[in-house]
């Protein structure tokens, strides 16, 4: 990637930003959040957790409740109007101008700058290559596909060099197989570019495999922020946890520094009673009677190819969803036994 | 905006044909048969009256050259001009007008908008002499402006007996139907793309040079169109109006029942008639397709 195309990175702050919307309903809870410069954050959570507010908040699309502030390095912006704050912004629905061909799509936010023309058009021909969009300058936008309108999308937010670059679902209207590789070319070019990015999702997949870190969201809140790892493996709340990959929940019960599940006993530094466990698909493995902590018997075999999705339903407790490596020949009413992983059992409140 | 998940660009489908086969061979008799009452109906009620306005405009002293002399009298000419430039006014201000309201209506609710809507498009419902009537009620020698203008000023304006008064009476009663029109293609716009303007830098006259007016493009031209004709060929408004108005369904008028100049006037509504279509058929290539897909 050239030079020409780093970014100057700027952290981000969010102080204290709610919106209540007229009505009185209040979209989102007093956010405080700082933005790395350069970071890649992504905003994950179901529909109307307040993720697409808290980004047109911060594209100036949306102004925060009295007290908010948004902060774009030491620049106070809140009060700046989105066409005087320098984002990008690419949406779910591409948002491409239907009466410009592709290059003047990608040209409008440079001819807005009064840019001369001989710099707008080598701009504009230096962005359309580095999204391997040359061939297609002159098209009009109904004859792209949606990979290709959302990539020249990409190159009119881009080009301008803006501060921040602002997502929301971008990946949403496409279908699987585009998703994968539109979503492996904006990783590589957040990366390149070393610009600060904020994308929006409700797919765990696209947080895990873009965000420096995921802020999960849920009713308007902030439920946890972290890194792709620790928002997987130190999940700070039910919710969390089952909203990221899937999650196995085990009654145990503690008592006297050992934790005793089926059959088992662990070691347990936690206070007496009745304990819920998170286990992960992963950390759940098929054992020898002798070896196993508890039995049950298969539900559902599911077939993935590189691996067998496994529903055991063990004798008491809800069913589990174990994950076989290598060629299984297990399938629906064979009886299995199970062994936990102990040092990667969550308890959480 | 169901065609932008689709990720290639959808071909242009064939149009449908039915089936060819031994089953289809008294298709076009049925076809025929079934096209004959709505034949009879155009030709009836379209194609003989027209045909026949055309034969009486040639059929005068002058035969078929009446239909460049008429134009070339002075007093035709004159009025066929400012039949033109009134409509093309009126056109023009009632788009504008239109324009700024119906977006405003659209992206904007507050108590009693439905009931404004729905008072805007009352002039629909109207004959022209009573918008004539309304003009006098507002302009005339008793009318509002009038009275005000006199105790203000001590001179009385009264414009309703003229081109200003028709133009007046046009405009308001024209803003209706091209207010719908606006209103039902600004429901459509994508509020994304303004956003996308904005995010990179463009002003808000600017969005609305760059996205809003090329997205409501084709529902003015189609709008304005049909503004343009009806003022074209109103009548009752002129009418009611009268003395010294000088436009063409007026001059037709006068050629007709005062003085029994029946030539004069059946040419003089073929070359109104022409014009006008002349006019929304230009409108309709600058537009391309989408002129019918809006109206």
């Amino acid at each position: 990637m050239p030079d020409s195309f780093h970014l100057d990175a700027v952290p981000i702050r969010l102080e204290r930003c709610g919106k209540t919307f007229a009505g009185g309903a209040r979209a989102l809870e007093p956010l405080d959040l700082t933005i790395r410069g350069g970071e890649t954050i992504v905003f994950l959570g179901p529909s109307g957790c307040g993720k697409t507010t808290t980004l047109r908040i911060i594209a100036g699309l949306e102004s925060p409740d009295p007290g908010g502030r948004v902060l774009f390095g030491e620049e106070d912006v809140t009060a700046l109007p989105i066409e005087r704050r320098n984002v990008g912004m690419v949406f779910q629905s591409y948002a491409l101008f239907p009466n410009m061909t592709v290059a003047e799509n990608v040209a409008y936010g440079l001819k807005v700058r009064k840019l001369p023309r001989p710099e707008r058009a080598r701009r504009v021909e230096e962005m359309l290559d580095l999204m391997h969009l040359g061939e297609f300058a002159g098209r009009r936008i109904d004859q792209l596909s949606g990979g290709q309108r959302q990539r020249v999308a990409l190159a009119r937010a881009l080009v301008v060099r803006p501060r921040v670059l602002l997502l929301d679902e971008p990946l949403t209207a496409l279908d699987a197989k585009l998703r994968d590789s539109l979503r492996l070319e904006i990783d590589r070019l957040l990366r390149g570019l070393g610009i600060t990015a904020v994308y929006v999702t409700h797919d765990q997949g696209e947080a895990m495999a873009l965000g420096d870190r995921i802020v999960v969201m849920a009713k308007g809140r902030v439920a946890q922020v972290g890194t792709p790892r620790e928002i997987y493996y130190q999940p700070a709340d039910g919710f969390v946890a089952d909203f990221i990959g899937t999650m196995n929940r085990l009654g145990g019960l503690a008592r006297g520094g050992m934790l005793s599940i089926g059959v088992a006993s662990l070691p347990w530094s936690g206070p007496d009673g009745a304990v819920e466990l998170l286990v992960r698909p992963e950390d759940l493995a098929l054992a020898s009677e002798a070896d196993g902590h508890f039995g049950g018997t298969v539900a559902a075999a599911v077939f993935l190819g590189d691996r067998t999705r496994l529903v055991v339903e063990p004798a008491d407790g809800p069913a589990l969803t174990v994950d076989t490596l290598g060629r299984s020949e297990l399938g629906r009413g064979d009886r299995v036994w199970l062994r936990v992983d102990p040092a990667r059992v969550l308890a959480v409140p | 905006m169901s065609a932008c998940v689709q990720d290639a660009p959808l071909p242009h489908r064939p149009a449908a044909r039915p089936p060819a086969g031994p089953g289809w061979m008294g298709e076009p008799l049925r076809l025929a048969a079934l096209l004959a009452p709505a034949a009879a109906v155009f030709a009836a009620f379209f194609l003989l009256p027209l045909v026949r306005l055309i034969l009486i405009g040639a059929g005068g002293a002058e035969g078929w050259s009446a239909y460049v002399t008429t134009l070339a009298d002075p007093g035709h000419f004159d009025s066929l001009i400012s039949t033109l430039a009134l409509s093309a006014g009126v056109t023009l201000v009632t788009l504008a007008v239109s324009t700024v309201a119906g977006l405003f209506l659209v992206r904007h609710r507050f108590p009693g908008h439905a009931l404004l809507v729905a008072l805007l498009t009352f002039p629909l419902a109207f004959p022209g002499v009573v918008i004539g009537f309304m003009v006098i009620m507002l302009a005339g020698r008793q009318g509002l402006i009038g009275t005000i203008t006199q105790a203000l000023t001590g001179g009385k304006l009264v414009f309703a007996y003229s081109m200003a008064g028709l133009f007046l009476g046009y405009v308001y009663f024209s803003i209706p139907r091209v207010i719908l029109t606006v209103m039902a293609a600004a429901e459509k716009l994508d509020p994304r793309l303004e956003e996308a303007a904005r995010s990179l830098g463009a002003a808000p006259w600017r969005v609305v040079a760059d996205v809003i007016l090329p997205a409501l493009k084709p529902a003015l031209i189609s709008a304005g169109a049909l503004c343009f004709a009806t003022s074209m060929g109103a009548f009752g408004t002129a009418f009611t109006l009268a003395t010294r108005i000088n436009v063409l369904p007026m001059t037709i008028y006068t050629e007709f029942t005062l003085q029994a100049n029946i030539a004069a006037a059946a040419t003089l509504s073929v070359l109104l008639g022409v014009i006008t279509w002349a006019a929304l058929a230009v409108a309709r290539s600058v537009a391309g397709t989408s002129v019918a897909a809006a109206g």
